[in-house]
C-alpha cells in the first residue's frame, strides 16, 4: 500500500520487506528489541564487539544488518569494518564473502554537538572491499537498503539522519543499483555534485539560481564507493562548471575526490575553476547559531556557482 | 585419558603441527620464505585437544599464530606451504600469507593479523549457528595478549547473554609479544575474568593434551546443549620468540623449564606406557608426515607465483542475493595450472 514516509521509515520498510523475502536477514543494534519481531537482536553498548559479531555471522550464513545508533560511534567499530569485513574476501583469495550492512546514520543538527553530528563517510570511501551508500531521500533509502542487504559485500549505509524529505513509497519501489548517481535536476549552465544531507539545500540553491537565469544541474551521487564517475563527467562535460556540496569536512573528502576526478578526466570540459562547498573546519558545536554558521547554507552554494573564481 | 580410537589421531595432529612449524623455521633460516610467521611450537596440545571434538562444519577463528589451528581443523600441508611460499596454489592464492591463512571449506575463519579480532568473529559464527539452528559450534582461539583487548570482554558478554554455542580458548603463553602477563595485569588467571560475566572460566594444563581434550569436551558439550559459552584458559608456552626465528628476550632457563614438559613428549610417553603405541609406530607416523611435508615443499616450490593482474581480483564479490554456500565440501579454489590442478585432485 502506498504510504508517505520519511527516510527512517523507508529504511525500516526495506528491512521488513527483505526479512520476509530472506530468512537469513537479521538486525543487530542497541535499543532494537522488538523492532523487527524476533529478527532484531538487542546488543549491549559494545560497537566493536557486535559489529565483529555481525562480520562472523555474515561468514557463517546470515545477512546481518548492524546498526550504529549514531554514526559517530563507528569509531569503536573500525577494526571489524576496516580490517575484517573489508579485507576478508581478498585475504582469503576470494574464498569468502561478507554480506553485511553497517547502518551508520550521519548528519548534524542543533543541540547534539560534536560527538553525535559528524559526517565521517569519506573515511570509508577509500577502503577497497567496502561499498558506501549515502541515500538522501526516502525512496533511495529503501532502494539502496534492499540492494545493500542483497549485496554479497560489506556495505556501509550512511543515511542522511536529519533529511526532511518525505516521499510516497510503494511495494513497487525495488532495489536501486549501488554505484549509480541520480540527476535530480537537469540544467545546462552549471553542475552541483552532492549527496546525503546537502541534496535539499542544493536543490533549493538550483531554484534560486534558475531565478537568476543560471540553469543548474544537480547530481546526487547516492553511492560514494564506488563513485559513478560517468554521471559526474557527463554533467560537467555538458555544463563546464562544477560545484560540490557536502556536509563532510573538505580535507581528504568525497568532494576532494570529485575534484581530482574532474581534473584527471574532465579538465578540458571546465570553463571555470571548480568550487567545494563544505562546513567550516571545526567540530560541530552545540548552539544552533553556531551550527548554522558551521554548516554550508543555500546561499553558500548559490555564491559558489555564481562566483567560481572567488 | 583420551579414548584409544581417538588418541593416536590426536597425537598425529600434534606431531603434524610440530613438524610443519619446525620445517617453516628451517625454511626461514634458509631464506626460502619471507614475511612474518608466528610459530605454534610448544602449544600443540591446545589446538589438537580442542579441535579433536569438532566436525568440519564447526567454526574456528584463529590468531596471528594460526598454523596449528588450521592443521588441527584439517588443513592440508601442500596448500599451507604454498601460501607461505606466496604461490597461486596456496590457500589464499598468495594474497594472505601466514597471518591470514584460512580454509572456508573447513569453516576455519582464518588466522588474523589483528590481536583479538577473531574473538567476535567466532562469536558471530556461533550467533549464526544459533539463529539457523544448524547445531554447529564455534571456537575462538586467542592469546593472553588478546585478553586485554576490549572485544574479549564484549564478545564473552554477548555470548553469555545470548547463550551462544561458542568456546573461548585462551592460550596463555605468558607473553604478548615481549610483555610478560603480570607486567600488564594485576592478577594471574585470565579464567577469572569469565566469572564476573556469568560464564564458567576453567584453568587447564595446556601442556597435557588429555586435560585439554577433557575440558574441551565438557565446554563443547555445554555449547552444543544450548547452555552457553565457556572460557578455557590453557596455560602453555611457545618455544620460539614472538615472531618465529627472530629475537627472543625471554630467560633461557624459563624456556628450558617449559620444554621439560613438552606436550608431545609427555603424550608419547603416556601412549607407550598405556600400550597404545610402540616407539616404532610413533616413529613411522613421523616418517610418513615428513614425506608429506617434503612433497608439500616441492609442490609449493613448483607452483606458479600469482599473476600480476590478479592483484585486483577477489576484492569484491560480483554476486548478490542468496550466496554460494561456504559449508564444508567446497574448496573455493581456482587454479589455472593443469599440473597443479592434477596434483590437487590426487
Amino acid at each position: 500500500m502506498p504510504r508517505e514516509m520519511n527516510i527512517r521509515e523507508a529504511v525500516m520498510d526495506a528491512v521488513k520487506e527483505e526479512m520476509e523475502r530472506d530468512p537469513t536477514v537479521v538486525y543487530l543494534g542497541e535499543c532494537v528489541e522488538g523492532l523487527f519481531g524476533d529478527r532484531s537482536y538487542e546488543m549491549p553498548i559494545a560497537e566493536a564487539g557486535f559489529t565483529g559479531v555481525g562480520v562472523g555471522a555474515a561468514l557463517a550464513g546470515l545477512r546481518p544488518i548492524v546498526e550504529i545508533m549514531f554514526g559517530d560511534f563507528v569509531t569503536f567499530a573500525m577494526d571489524p569494518i576496516v580490517n575484517q569485513a573489508a579485507k576478508i574476501r581478498y585475504m582469503f583469495g576470494g574464498a569468502a564473502s561478507v554480506p553485511l550492512v553497517i547502518r551508520c546514520p550521519f548528519g548534524a543538527c542543533p543541540g547534539m554537538a560534536a560527538q553525535h553530528c559528524q559526517s565521517l563517510e569519506s573515511w570509508f570511501a577509500g577502503i577497497p572491499g567496502l561499498k558506501v551508500v549515502t541515500p538522501a531521500t526516502p525512496r533511495d533509502a529503501k532502494g539502496l537498503m534492499l540492494a545493500a542487504i542483497r549485496d554479497d559485500n560489506p556495505v556501509l549505509f550512511c543515511e542522511a539522519r536529519h533529511s526532511g524529505i518525505r516521499e510516497t513509497i510503494t511495494d513497487a519501489d525495488g532495489p536501486i543499483p549501488i554505484g549509480k548517481a541520480a540527476i535530480r535536476r537537469v540544467g545546462k549552465d552549471a553542475t552541483i555534485v552532492t549527496y546525503g544531507s546537502m541534496l535539499e539545500k542544493s536543490l533549493q540553491a538550483a531554484e534560486q539560481l534558475a531565478a537568476k537565469g543560471i540553469d543548474t544541474e544537480v547530481v546526487d551521487l547516492r553511492t560514494i564507493l564506488p563513485l559513478d564517475e560517468e554521471a559526474v563527467l557527463a554533467s560537467v562535460a555538458k555544463t563546464g562548471r562544477l560545484v560540490t556540496a557536502a556536509e563532510a569536512y573538505a580535507p581528504c573528502s568525497v568532494a576532494s575526490e570529485i575534484a581530482a576526478l574532474v581534473m584527471e578526466k574532465g579538465f578540458r570540459s571546465l570553463k571555470a575553476p571548480l568550487r567545494r562547498v563544505h562546513p567550516k573546519f571545526a567540530p560541530v558545536p552545540f548552539a544552533s547559531e553556531l551550527v548554522h554558521s558551521l554548516l554550508p547554507q543555500v546561499e553558500d552554494i548559490v555564491a559558489a556557482v555564481e562566483r567560481p573564481a572567488d | 585419558m583420551i579414548p584409544r580410537h581417538h588418541a593416536l589421531a590426536v597425537y598425529r595432529t600434534m606431531l603434524k603441527i610440530r613438524l610443519f612449524e619446525e620445517r617453516v623455521a628451517q625454511l626461514f633460516r634458509d631464506h626460502k620464505l619471507y614475511g612474518p610467521a608466528h610459530l605454534y611450537v610448544g602449544q600443540e596440545a591446545v589446538a589438537a585437544g580442542v579441535c579433536a571434538h569438532l566436525a568440519p562444519t564447526d567454526y574456528v577463528a584463529s590468531t596471528h599464530r594460526g598454523h596449528g589451528h588450521l592443521i588441527a581443523k584439517g588443513g592440508r600441508y601442500d596448500r599451507m606451504m604454498a601460501e607461505l611460499f606466496a604461490r597461486a596454489t596456496g590457500y589464499c592464492k598468495g594474497k594472505g600469507g601466514s597471518m591470514h591463512i584460512a580454509d572456508m571449506s573447513l569453516n576455519m575463519l582464518g588466522a588474523n593479523g589483528i590481536v583479538s579480532a577473531g574473538i567476535p568473529l567466532a562469536t558471530g559464527a556461533a550467533f549464526a549457528a544459533k539463529v539457523l539452528k544448524n547445531g554447529r559450534v564455534s571456537v575462538a582461539f586467542f592469546g593472553d595478549g588478546a585478553a586485554n583487548e576490549g572485544v574479549f570482554m564484549e564478545s564473552m558478554n554477548i555470548a553469555a547473554t545470548n547463550r551462544l554455542p561458542v568456546v573461548f580458548v585462551c592460550e596463555n603463553n605468558t607473553y604478548s609479544v615481549g610483555i610478560k602477563w603480570r607486567t600488564v595485569a594485576n592478577h594471574d588467571d585470565i579464567a577469572a575474568r569469565a566469572h564476573g560475566l556469568g560464564l564458567p572460566g576453567v584453568i587447564v594444563d595446556g601442556q597435557d593434551v588429555t586435560a585439554v581434550y577433557r575440558e574441551a569436551a565438557t565446554a563443547l558439550e555445554r555449547a552444543r546443549s544450548g547452555a552457553g559459552p565457556t572460557l578455557l584458559e590453557c596455560k602453555t608456552y611457545r618455544y620460539f620468540g614472538h615472531c618465529g626465528i627472530w629475537g627472543d628476550p625471554r630467560d633461557p632457563a624459563e624456556v628450558a623449564a617449559w620444554k621439560a614438559r613438552d606436550p608431545i613428549a609427555l603424550f608419547a610417553a603416556r601412549l607407550r606406557s598405556e600400550g597404545m603405541a610402540s616407539e616404532a609406530e610413533l616413529e613411522s607416523m613421523a616418517e610418513e608426515l615428513r614425506r608429506e611435508l617434503d612433497a608439500a615443499v616441492a609442490f609449493a616450490m613448483a607452483s606458479p607465483a600469482p599473476r600480476p593482474e590478479e592483484v585486483t581480483s577477489d576484492v569484491y564479490s560480483e554476486s548478490t542475493g542468496p550466496r554460494a554456500s561456504t559449508t564444508a565440501g567446497t574448496t573455493g579454489i581456482t587454479v589455472g595450472n593443469d599440473v597443479v590442478s592434477k596434483y590437487l585432485e590426487e
